[in-house]
């Protein structure tokens, strides 16, 4: 297998934990909630999972339990933020940190076993292609990440809830106005992020690499959180940008196999190094970002 | 329209002015909300909690010794925490400090590394020096990616705190790796003259503790008299009005990253010249990231950051004790960080609102 075919095979599985987490962060943005607690959403989901398929629950409760318990911690964000009008910063870091340090606690004595992933499903026809069908080659969380992105596509295109969703965080004072609640809009969209990382940690941890490790999610919950910026709070180009990360993170891999004399430090923080630079690309447009940035982000509401 | 009985549930009103006695007890409010959750936990974890609050809260003062240890572990807190207030007030986000402090450390270090042999009373301040600049280094590429490329400042410093961890890695498994340390991720010892002189006796807390008791001064008169520090209050507090003023906006996201950036590198420095004596992987833990907390839990005031700098440090010593005594995994700190956190973002929003409940909502409006 070269490293072309290598990416291939792997960069969708790679982007699964970025996408899934930043279709839910974005949602959360859409509707004017900045919640930096992606990383500690993902780690409680991920212990979460890791402990119940560990017990032999199964993939399946894993993941339901994963986004049960993450959409729960993300609604204790919401009660400070919107219930008590909180700073959105400050309180998405507490619940940061506290996500990461029950996920070490309760992962304590889980450190270095591991569990088995799940098989690989071969999309009829498309697989067979030369070259490229390795792509078609994947395991069923992520052709539901890829069903979500699409469901999540519609929604916002085509559908009233995802009108709604925008209104509330375009306008809040104008969605209420005409009847909307609010608070209710964004409670519900901080649980569907809390959710989303509850499962992109869940995919980390038994299926990716079905192996616990604290600290495993690795940034990669801000990366999600910096790729509704890159992908300008548009669904496609969020997907575009999680393939990107999911390639970034698989390219150190397969330096390293092809023998490449470069520190492995340097191939670890080359997604850190990634994000920083498309970071600073994309938002030296200040054009593009004030056009499709949403306007009440991160302001509580107050009628 | 709303998920919730709204009738029954009572709603928050904004206060004429801001409560005073709601500024002062929210965080003592907090800590004992957060202590009985986590008592809670404990309980659930089948750890008795008397001996976990015994190790943890009481502890720490019951012997000079301990005690030091608490002001030992507070200085780096305090040093992080002034620097970062000063830019919350200003609405510059950086919560990076992680990296600026591990550069400072690298900074600092390059001096007994590459000079052991090398003796002076003037190595310890250099080092001091050194990494309060690679700190300012550091927070600066932040501060350069938000003012010239308008990139958010949270996000590009905190994935420079990540870059900065595996650059430590690299240089304590490569280029500066102890020749005789048996392959143990460190550098060489420190030389006597490269370690920050020991201030009492006995213990280990060394003069960087007066340093950050002269920041903490200094920052207090930054914030409370200059007019400096009143641009960036401002700043902070009504951007409009700042800008309207003809205060500059980017020139304020500069002096605040850098001061951060240079506390935390300063407290990098201090730690490897002062307790460690050496540069290793584990030179943080996480000092950064509490650092956050500390500056929330002290109000952003320089006075209040005191305290809640102690108080942060007592759960570290006192946490290290639990695990020890009581056998409580180190990870329950870090859950009492972030719930302390969130008890006292709750608590502090009855300074600016109070309480209303439906039916005496009902009774004002008739």
């Amino acid at each position: 297998m070269n490293a072309i075919d290598f990416i291939l095979a792997g960069m969708l599985g790679a982007a699964t934990p970025f996408l899934l987490a930043a279709l839910g962060e974005l949602v959360a943005e859409r509707a004017g909630v900045l919640n930096l607690g992606v990383e500690g959403l993902m780690a409680f989901g991920a212990v979460l999972a890791f402990i119940i398929v560990y017990h032999g629950g199964g993939h399946f409760l894993g993941f339901v339990a994963a986004g049960l318990g993450s959409a729960v911690l993300s609604l204790v964000f919401a009660v400070v933020a919107l219930g008590f009008r909180a700073n959105q910063v400050a309180t998405g870091l507490a619940i940061g940190i506290l996500g990461q340090g029950l996920s070490a606690l309760f992962g304590k004595t889980y450190e270095s076993l591991t569990v088995k992933g799940l098989p690989k499903l071969a999309f009829p026809w498309l697989s067979e292609i030369p070259v490229l069908g390795s792509l078609f080659i994947q395991d069923i969380v992520v052709w539901l990440s890829l069903a979500a992105t699409l469901a999540l596509w519609g929604m916002f295109a085509y559908t009233k809830t995802g009108l709604v969703v925008r209104a509330v965080g375009e306008n809040p004072k104008a969605a209420h106005a005409i009847g909307y609640s609010v608070t209710s809009v964004r409670v519900f969209a901080i649980a569907f992020g809390g959710a989303m990382a509850g499962f992109a940690g869940a995919y980390a941890a038994v299926v990716y690499t079905p192996l616990w490790a604290d600290g495993m999610i690795a940034g990669r919950g801000w990366i999600a959180i910096a790729l509704v910026v890159f992908g300008t709070w548009l669904t496609g180009r969020i997907f575009l940008g999680a393939c990107l990360f999911g390639a970034v993170s698989l390219m150190g891999l397969a330096a390293q196999a092809t023998g490449l004399d470069v520190p492995s430090q340097l191939l670890s923080s080359l997604p850190y190094l990634v994000t920083i630079i498309v970071l600073g690309i994309i938002s030296a447009d200040r054009r593009l970002l004030k056009l499709n940035g949403v306007a009440s982000l991160g302001e509580p509401f107050e009628r | 329209m709303s998920v919730l009985p709204a009738a029954f549930l009572p709603t928050l009103v904004r206060r004429e002015r801001a409560s005073l006695a709601a500024t002062l007890l929210a965080p003592p409010i907090a800590l004992a909300v957060a202590t009985i959750l986590n008592l809670g936990l404990y309980v659930l974890l089948g750890r008795d909690p008397i001996a976990v609050v015994h190790a943890m809260l009481l502890e720490p003062f019951l012997s000079w010794t301990s005690f030091s240890e608490v002001l030992l572990k507070a200085a780096p807190l305090l040093l992080i925490a002034q620097g970062l207030a000063i830019g919350f007030r200003a609405k510059v986000f950086n919560i990076g400090a992680e990296g600026q402090f591990i550069l400072g450390a690298i900074f600092a270090s390059a001096i007994p590394v590459w000079f052991p042999q090398a003796t002076g009373q003037w190595i310890w301040p250099l080092m001091l020096l050194l990494g309060a600049l690679g700190g300012g280094l550091w927070a600066s590429l932040t501060a350069f990616w938000r003012v010239r490329l308008n990139a958010n400042e949270i996000l590009v410093s905190l994935m420079l705190s990540l870059v900065a961890a595996q650059l430590l890695n690299y240089l304590l498994l490569g280029p500066w790796k102890d020749p005789n340390g048996f392959n143990f991720p460190q550098s060489v010892m420190f030389q006597y003259d490269a370690m920050v002189p020991i201030l009492i006796s006995g213990t280990r807390v060394n003069v960087s503790l007066l340093l950050t008791l002269a920041f903490s001064a200094a920052a207090w008169v930054f914030m409370q008299k200059s007019f400096t520090g009143y641009k960036l209050q401002v700043g902070g507090l009504a951007p409009r009005a700042a800008g309207y003023a003809g205060f500059n906006e980017g020139w304020a996201i500069w002096l605040s990253l850098l001061i951060g950036g240079f506390a935390a590198g300063l407290a990098g420095a201090a730690e490897v010249a002062g307790p460690l004596g050496q540069l290793q992987r584990s030179i943080s833990t996480g000092y950064g990231y509490a650092a956050i907390i500390v500056a929330y839990l002290g109000g952003l005031h320089p006075l209040g950051i005191v305290f809640s700098a102690l108080l942060m440090a007592v759960l570290y010593i006192g946490g290290d004790n639990a695990m020890v005594s009581a056998n409580l995994p180190i990870a329950a700190v870090r859950v009492f960080q972030g719930s302390l956190l969130l008890a006292y973002l709750i608590a502090v929003a009855f300074v600016r609102h109070r309480l209303e409940w439906p039916r005496a909502a009902v009774r004002s409006q008739s």
